[in-house]
């Protein structure tokens, strides 16, 4: 599994708070905790920031870079914002993210082939979130048509199926397991990943659903996720999935994960 | 326990067939059909929003609800005489362009729809333009936005200086919300209030009115 870790992103109250005051070690910190726990990215949003967020961006590549040494995953929908990051950004970044919609996608995909970034597509385009899992499949097949045209490698796309939230539609799960199934035999090689606890928006103990959709979906076929890598609980259970599954050879990963509980 | 109360009780679990039944019941026994629904449905609805305000309730609980109440409405309604429902005031309610999020601004819907306002849903990825046309053309008193995207709350102002430019921004009051909306923001861009959930923006709203 490729993990994305989600911390650093402004919507939460900590992180906004230290952006505001330039708070550099708790930013660092969480950034080195991240990676500590597994995570193949660092994501980085600074969306909150309306009037400065360019800057602020660039604020957290340029700290975040400093102490960890895994790549970071530059998270805004805003063009210029990530082209500003991507500037000063060591390695090849993953960037969250590109969709069907038009203005978008013609802003950001030169900005992506230029630096030669991996990139998260989201399943909509112009006519909203996608409402089947056919729908989601024909947004996806456009995005990567579009994606490999341009040259990037099907190893470098990021699909993301985009979940709702089942309190709204008791479907919304089957859907999505759907989506990540027929992707997954459509395009082998692509990277699969989700946000997905949006699937348990709207109902209590949050946590149980988001623990059990994570299985189901690697079950499918979903070989990334954007998550909170201090969950240890999630993290196992994304462990112990992979030996299950057989993603991790003489569960040696499952096997380095006891041994440094128990030591 | 009155009749009412069994209404009322009804819509609070989110049995459809069973607030249907007790609505027949209370016509039945000649309930007055606006306090059946003001006394019984829309009180439901009003504990159901305070519920889900304290996290007691939880959103397909308020959904369930909301379809409940509107069984029971649809079986007073032709009793009813056009102007004997209390109407607090018209809200026009959309998310603004760019944001596709529907859910929160359809809680919000319910809320203000069972508190006696009256609800023009105007949808999502709504452009400024069409709530200025929709101020206008149902001549509401407030006007609701929702945003979810720290990349479309600024598209609430946009909405504040076309209404401005439109001369309306005198005669509605501008509330909003969403996740990442604060007070703050609220005050920033010259909005009447922010409500943190969908239970209080109903209560926000009657202050603004008073």
């Amino acid at each position: 599994m490729i993990i994305i870790g989600e911390l650093i992103n402004s919507t939460r109250k900590d992180i906004k708070k230290a952006i505001e005051d330039e708070d550099v070690a708790y930013i660092q910190d969480i950034a080195k905790k991240q990676e500590a726990a597994g995570a193949d990215y660092i994501d980085v949003n600074a969306g909150m920031r309306l009037h400065d967020e360019i800057e602020k961006l660039c604020w957290l590549v340029k700290i975040v870079q400093e102490v960890v040494n895994v790549p970071l995953c530059i998270d805004s929908p805003n063009p210029k914002a990530i082209d500003a990051a991507l500037k000063i950004h060591k390695g090849q970044a993953l960037v969250n993210s590109i969709t069907m919609e038009k203005e978008r996608y013609d802003e950001l995909l030169p900005i992506i082939v230029k630096n030669n970034t991996r990139i998260i597509a989201l399943c909509m385009d112009e006519t909203g979130m996608p409402k089947t899992a056919e729908q989601r499949i024909n947004v996806a097949k456009k995005l990567a048509d579009g994606l490999l045209d341009a040259g990037i490698k099907e190893e470098d796309i990021f699909f993301d199926p985009l979940v709702k939230p089942l309190s709204v539609d008791i479907n919304f799960g089957n859907e999505i397991l759907d989506s990540i199934e027929a992707l997954r035999k459509e395009y082998p090689n692509v990277n699969i990943t989700s946000g997905l606890s949006n699937i348990s928006f709207g109902l209590p103990n949050r946590s149980q659903i988001n623990q059990a959709f994570m299985v189901m979906c690697m079950v499918k076929g979903m070989n990334s996720a954007i998550v909170d890598p201090l969950n240890e609980r999630m993290m196992d259970l994304i462990v112990s999935s992979e030996a299950c599954l057989g993603l991790d050879k003489f569960c040696m990963n499952y096997i380095k994960r006891q041994r440094a509980k128990s030591s | 326990m009155s009749v009412l109360e069994y209404v009322k009780n009804s819509v609070i679990k989110g049995d459809d067939e069973q607030v249907v039944k007790d609505v027949n019941m209370a016509i039945d026994m000649k309930e007055d059909p606006i306090s059946i629904i003001n006394n019984g449905l829309i009180a439901g609805m009003n504990v159901v929003g305070s519920r889900f305000k304290a996290e007691e309730m939880f959103v397909p609980e308020v959904l369930m609800s909301a379809q409940a109440m509107a069984a029971g409405v649809e079986v007073v309604q032709p009793l009813i005489k056009e102007g004997d429902i209390t109407n607090k005031g018209t809200i026009v309610l959309g998310t603004v362009k760019g944001d596709l999020h529907d859910i929160g601004k359809k809680l919000v819907a319910i809320m203000f729809d069972s508190n006696g306002y009256n609800v023009v849903d105007i949808g999502f990825d709504v452009p400024a333009e069409k709530f200025v046309e929709a101020v206008k053309e149902h001549n509401a008193q407030i006007v609701g936005l929702s945003a979810l995207l720290t990349t479309t709350m600024p598209e609430m102002k946009t909405v504040i200086d076309t209404l401005k430019g439109a001369g309306l921004r005198d005669k509605v009051k501008v509330i909003i919300g969403g996740a990442p909306v604060t007070e703050e923001f609220s005050e920033e861009i010259g909005a009447d209030g922010y409500s943190p959930d969908a239970g209080s923006a109903t209560q926000l709203a009657d202050r603004l009115l008073a």
